[in-house]
């Protein structure tokens, strides 16, 4: 039986970028970040209330996963914002949206109304985009 | 966005949100903070709660804490850590810095270390096989 999801990956432009990103405007926390080598590095973090999910920011480079066409293609793809990477949660959303508004976080959709309750939009630094609402009331 | 409710409220609780987390390491008091939102202490402590969930002195702490524990995976002493986060005094730093993560300043700092040792000597213990094969980094003998 699956119990957790602990690891999911987002592919980013630039490293560097996505830890400014992800850690001083998102507020996300490093969990590990060690250096593999030449221009190669492991960086996670998590957020800040879930410390055992860590969302590891791979770069997209030539290398083994990528060759040098796909990754390319994967480049463009990202920054063209093709991909939608998951669901955030905050406590408050306009607060959240506000606070990171403020930090120069860009936002595809404010808080709107939909059907399943307020969702806003936002983009990281590369083009990925992710949904943020609110946690629901018990 | 017009129909959220007063969403004119919101902003002015996050720019006093903002306000402590630039200011933190100042010696900011709660009539600084109200006055920032443009609020009555009463009544933008109970804003700041309903938003937050928290009181603006609780989060205060928090962000020095937090503060705190990024000075320390450095090399700064700990006492200069405690006043460079706006702490008073080095007993309250090391009481609430216990209460809120579970160990002293001087264990955190310990563990960070043996940790940060730990993945520049054996970085794939860290990162899961799929992710270090798919890199090719299992093959570099001097990470296991």
């Amino acid at each position: 039986m699956i119990t957790k999801l602990n690891h999911v990956s987002v592919f980013v432009l630039n490293q560097n970028s996505a830890y400014e990103f992800y850690v001083n405007k998102l507020g996300f926390k490093v969990h590990t970040d060690a250096s593999m080598g030449k221009n190669m590095r492991w960086l996670t973090v998590c957020p800040p209330e879930q410390p055992d999910l860590e969302i590891s920011l791979m770069s997209i480079d030539e290398g083994m996963m990528f060759t040098k066409e796909s990754a390319g293609m994967m480049r463009e793809l990202v920054s063209k914002g093709t991909f939608g990477f998951g669901v955030f949660e905050c406590n408050n959303l306009l607060a959240t949206y506000e606070e990171l508004k403020a930090k120069g976080v860009v936002f595809k959709k404010p808080p709107t109304k939909e059907f399943y309750g307020y969702e806003a939009l936002f983009i990281d630094d590369s083009g990925n985009w992710f949904s943020l609402g609110e946690k629901k009331a018990k | 966005m017009n129909e959220y409710p007063k969403f004119y409220l919101f902003r002015r609780i996050v720019q006093a949100k903002l306000f402590i987390d630039e200011q933190f390491a100042g010696k900011i008091d709660l009539d600084q903070i109200a006055d920032e939102a443009f609020f009555s202490k009463f009544h933008f402590t109970r804003l700041f709660k309903t938003v937050y969930g928290i009181t603006p002195h609780q989060y205060l702490t928090g962000v020095r804490v937090e503060h705190a524990k990024l000075l320390l995976q450095t090399d700064i002493a700990i006492a200069d850590v405690c006043y460079q986060v706006g702490f008073e005094s080095t007993a309250s730093f090391t009481t609430l810095f216990k209460k809120s993560v579970g160990t002293t300043p001087a264990a955190f700092r310990d563990h960070y270390r043996i940790r940060q040792e730990e993945i520049s000597r054996t970085p794939l213990n860290f990162i899961p096989n799929c992710f270090a094969e798919s890199k090719g980094w299992t093959k570099i003998s001097n990470f296991q």
